[in-house]
């Protein structure tokens, strides 16, 4: 009986780790195939163990241009998407206007379309336009998508402050600029910073849209794209595991750094707005 | 900053003929009113009633209809809000959880350009008693530490008046008692004028000099707690501060220093000077613990009037019980019977006379078509049309 | 009185930018798109398309490629089964069992999301290649004939899309049943209703508005998607994403292209609106 307890109370958990393996089973194949040397340009199965893919990342140059291409893509996305996502988010949360509704009709209907029909229709429109496509239609098709996600991310942490603490901060001989400053702003950041940092890796990690919209640019999952037919460098996967271990590493030190990693069991203190 | 004027002499607190609406709502309707310098005031009311609304409108969170906000001979109506030498106590506090506590407390002095903050935020927070307390962040208190801390980032800003969005809502029942002593205590301490804002009758009768009940935008009644608490003006105020025996009576006008009324078929009477209306349909108004039981109704003291009746329940509450009797008309009066001898209780079906001193009955003015308004029913809806 | 219009002039000032630019260009490309699904289908791109209404070219494309469509939501409601099967325990399990691992947990079903896209996919290849221990197993235990694969064959290209979406259908509902108040389910306990039960009467319906949105994550994309079909299964496998992409890329039949994506649209849209009619939670249990 106490083991079949046992079982019954433990066989969710049991589930939901093999699940976990399910998810980071290919990222360790990843990490392992950054360290192999391929025994031909078209497999992909681990031959040998060596290190100098990490030693040469660009021992192929085209695919660290390419990976350079994204870098500047995606910072260039993300820096606009943030701003006016961001824009977008407090004119939502803070102000009623005529057309709020449709606003957010207009915000949420991307994320609901499939990527393959946003990406053809901006060709359709750039080819229609006479628009050459390249790095400025990939950036333009880049921000179109990340702006509702950022407008979501930052409108769901705006909506969770406090409208009382800024009154409290106009209350306290802040004016409106000292009050968003310093108030405002403060306890939005994070949202954000999560938002700009979503944008990043969307646009970063983009390859149906960009596959429309790039003309001659090569961005990284382009090269990866086309690499596949060819035959993939193994350095592939240093970048692949390079960028899964700095964003990791971004997570788990912003998080421990917020003591937030391991939950608390027991909450301290009455729950008040945390930042 | 140049913009404040926080040196000024100050003076009293008027509101006139202050008004806010909200679309069709009307929070607020033509609130006429004077805090005195230095006093401590309460606005007192049901959720709804436009008590906060009003001291919003006082803070300048808020921007009046119409009407004035005059703090001395100053018109700070339009005032923005941080230009205003008013600080607020907000409802749970609305603590900067980015800022620690020191941070917190120096907030207002920083903004108006004060760089030496140390000295005088040490004093503020030893004042309500946190001293070393700076360091920590807000969700590491608890919520009486927050009280307090968000009363010193108030107070250090030495404004004119002081506003308290029910202050002492968000803590336990023992913590509040405490904390309207130690309220009561720093308003002595500082001599500013508190303007508080609360639904607890009790909360509001313990610390306020002066309390206005407010229902539906307008304020029923104005003054000294035990005033209005012997004396109500209206059936919302009997009902709302306390409890009262409402019975349904007509008076025919007054009869020397009396109002003789009748109600359910019995006469009764009022001394004049306790009649807030003397003709016509009315309100005869007792207090539960004002109205006594006997046996019979021989023997009473002199001067009593009386009812007769049955006990139909009892509640025994430690210091009180608290009885509801039937009248012969089918009506139901709540008494509060002192626990203080060593008599035992009525028991449930018992033939009692329930009397009072007419000194103790007050009349008050009543919609016609209104009946009775029994006592001890908390939940009922009070001051709404039956 | 200038402040107060300049306050209500300023969120459309806010917006403008945003939605100026998500009209520009998702919504005007979309009327684009769908005036070249009816550009004459005789046209070409260096010749010029002209706007001859063409509605033909709808059923045209749906009878040259209804197998791929049909394929599209066969691959993607199979993977979508898998998905609620894995998916569900997973955000049950961080939600209400892993007490102080919650974040942790949460963290490695996001992680897997840093590596790119592609390079996971193919690191599927890897892993279910005929000479990887996968299929050896496979193969040792008679699950898979001994020329048995699992490659280029539905179940790659399945399991591919499951687990690239996984992570989508697992946070939303994460959120709904971590919010999901433990009291509820002692209240079951106390109303006697068993383990089983308490599943099915509470906790499953309160966390629906997760499963509902972690659904639509999942399928939309799953359906759109043909990165798996082309990296991980061959032209039997292929979906309808396959299919516009070569009309846009290479066969630069833009008429085509754009009917197809417009019939996929439709498609995903009369799915997902039948999906949520029936998942309103007024209509009772899903």
């Amino acid at each position: 009986m106490s083991a079949f307890r046992w079982l019954a109370e433990r066989w969710v958990m049991g589930v939901a780790l093999l699940v976990l393996g399910y998810l980071a089973l290919p990222v360790l194949v990843v990490a392992a195939l950054s360290f192999n040397r391929p025994s031909n340009r078209l497999s992909y199965d681990f031959a040998e163990f060596t290190l100098d893919n990490w030693r040469q990342p660009c021992a192929t140059p085209e695919m660290c241009d390419a990976v350079l291409r994204s870098v500047q893509i995606g910072f260039v996305s993300t820096v606009v998407s943030t701003v006016l996502g961001t824009l977008m988010a407090f004119a939502l949360v803070r102000h009623r206007f005529a057309g709020r509704s449709g606003t957010n009709l207009l915000v949420f209907l991307p994320m609901a379309t499939p990527e393959l029909v946003m990406g053809t229709s901006l060709l359709a429109l750039f080819v229609s336009a006479g628009v050459p496509q390249g790095f400025w239609t990939v950036v333009v098709a880049h921000v179109m998508f990340c702006l509702s996600f950022v407008v979501v991310t930052v409108r769901a942490r705006l909506a969770g402050m406090d409208r009382r603490l800024e009154e409290a901060a106009a209350d306290l001989y802040a004016g409106p600029w000292q009050a968003f400053r310093l108030v405002t702003l403060p306890l939005v950041l994070p949202g954000i910073v999560a938002a700009a940092l979503l944008a990043f890796s969307l646009s970063f990690d983009d390859f149906i849209v960009t596959n429309f919209n790039s003309g001659t640019t090569v961005t990284f999952p382009m090269y990866v794209w086309g690499a596949a037919q060819r035959g993939i460098p193994p350095q592939v996967n240093v970048v692949g595991t390079a960028m899964f271990a700095i964003a990791l590493l971004l997570v788990l030190l912003t998080s421990v750094r917020k003591g937030t990693l391991l939950t608390h069991s027991v909450e301290e203190g009455p729950p008040v707005n945390n930042t | 900053m140049n913009g404040m004027v926080n040196e000024s002499p100050g003076g009293d607190l008027r509101l006139d003929g202050l008004t806010k609406r909200f679309g069709r709502i009307t929070a607020v309707d033509g609130l006429d009113l004077t805090v005195a310098q230095g006093s401590f005031f309460a606005l007192l009311g049901p959720s709804g009633c436009g008590k906060t609304t009003t001291l919003r409108a006082v803070a300048g969170l808020e921007e009046p209809t119409s009407g004035r906000v005059l703090l001395g001979d100053r018109d700070i109506t339009r005032l923005r809000p941080h230009r205003r030498p008013v600080n607020t106590v907000f409802q749970s506090y609305a603590l900067f959880p980015h800022l620690n506590v020191h941070e917190n407390v120096a907030f207002g002095l920083r903004r108006r350009g004060i760089r030496s903050v140390d000295a005088e935020v040490a004093r503020m927070l030893a004042l309500v008693r946190l001293d070393g307390f700076g360091p920590r962040r807000p969700a590491q208190l608890s919520g009486g530490q927050q009280q307090r801390v968000a009363l010193a980032r108030a107070l250090i800003n030495q404004p004119q008046v002081l506003l308290l969005d029910e202050p002492l809502g968000a803590l336990d029942l023992k913590l509040r008692r405490q904390m309207q002593v130690e309220l009561k205590r720093l308003q002595i301490e500082v001599g500013t004028t508190f303007v508080q804002v609360t639904h607890d009758q009790e909360e509001a009768m313990t610390m306020a000099d002066t309390v206005a009940v407010m229902n539906a935008g307008r304020i029923e009644q104005l003054g000294g707690p035990a005033d209005i608490y012997e004396y109500p003006a209206t059936a919302f105020v009997a009902n709302f501060l306390g409890q009262s025996n409402l019975l349904a009576a007509e008076a025919a006008g007054p009869a020397g220093s009396e109002v003789p009324v009748t109600a359910h078929g019995a006469r009764f009477s009022v001394p004049a000077d306790r009649a807030r209306a003397d003709r016509g349909a009315v309100h005869l108004g007792v207090r539960p613990e004002k109205l006594h039981l006997a046996g019979t109704d021989a023997g009473l003291p002199a001067g009593h009037q009386h009812v007769a009746g049955v006990v139909t329940d009892a509640s025994y509450v430690g210091v009180s019980t608290q009885y509801l009797v039937r009248t012969a008309w089918g009506g139901e009066l709540s008494a509060f019977v002192a626990n203080s001898g060593l008599g035992g209780q009525l028991p449930i079906g018992a033939s009692v006379v329930a009397h009072w001193d007419p000194r103790h009955a007050f009349l008050l003015p009543r919609e016609p078509g209104h009946g009775d308004r029994a006592a001890g029913r908390l939940d009922a809806p009070v001051g709404a049309a039956p | 009185m200038t402040a107060r219009g300049r306050h209500r002039l300023l969120p459309y000032l806010l917006l403008l930018p945003g939605v100026a630019w998500l009209l520009l260009f998702f919504a005007v490309p979309l009327l684009q798109l769908a005036a070249a699904s009816l550009y004459d289908p005789g046209g070409s791109l260096s010749t010029g398309y002209a706007m001859t209404w063409a509605f033909g070219n709808y059923p045209d494309a749906l009878r040259a490629y209804w197998p791929q469509f049909a394929r599209s939501f066969m691959y993607a409601g199979a993977a979508l089964a898998l998905a609620l099967l894995m998916g569900y325990p997973l955000a049950y399990a961080i939600a209400r069992k892993a007490g102080r691992w919650k974040n942790l947990l949460l963290v490695a079903v996001v992680a897997p999301m840093f590596t790119s896209f592609l390079v996971r996919t193919l690191a599927w290849k890897t892993i279910l290649s005929d000479n990887g221990w996968l299929v050896g197993l496979l193969r040792d235990v008679h699950l898979l004939g001994p020329d048995g694969r699992l490659l280029a064959t539905p179940v790659s290209v399945v399991l591919g899309l499951t687990y690239n979406f996984l992570p989508f259908l697992v946070l939303p509902l994460y959120a709904s049943l971590e919010r999901l108040d433990p009291r509820l389910l002692e209240a079951a306990g106390d109303l006697y209703a068993s383990p089983a039960q308490t599943f099915r009467r509470v906790t499953l319906p309160l966390s629906r508005p997760g499963l509902v949105a972690g659904t639509l994550l999942f399928f939309i994309p799953a359906t759109g998607d043909y990165i798996n079909a082309e990296l991980l299964g061959t032209p039997n496998e292929y979906m309808i994403g396959n299919v516009i992409d070569s009309a846009f890329l290479v066969r630069l039949d833009y008429p085509q292209g754009a009917a197809l994506s417009f019939l996929l649209m439709a498609a995903i849209l009369a799915a997902v609106f039948g999906y949520l009619r029936r998942a309103d939670p007024s209509q009772g249990v899903l």
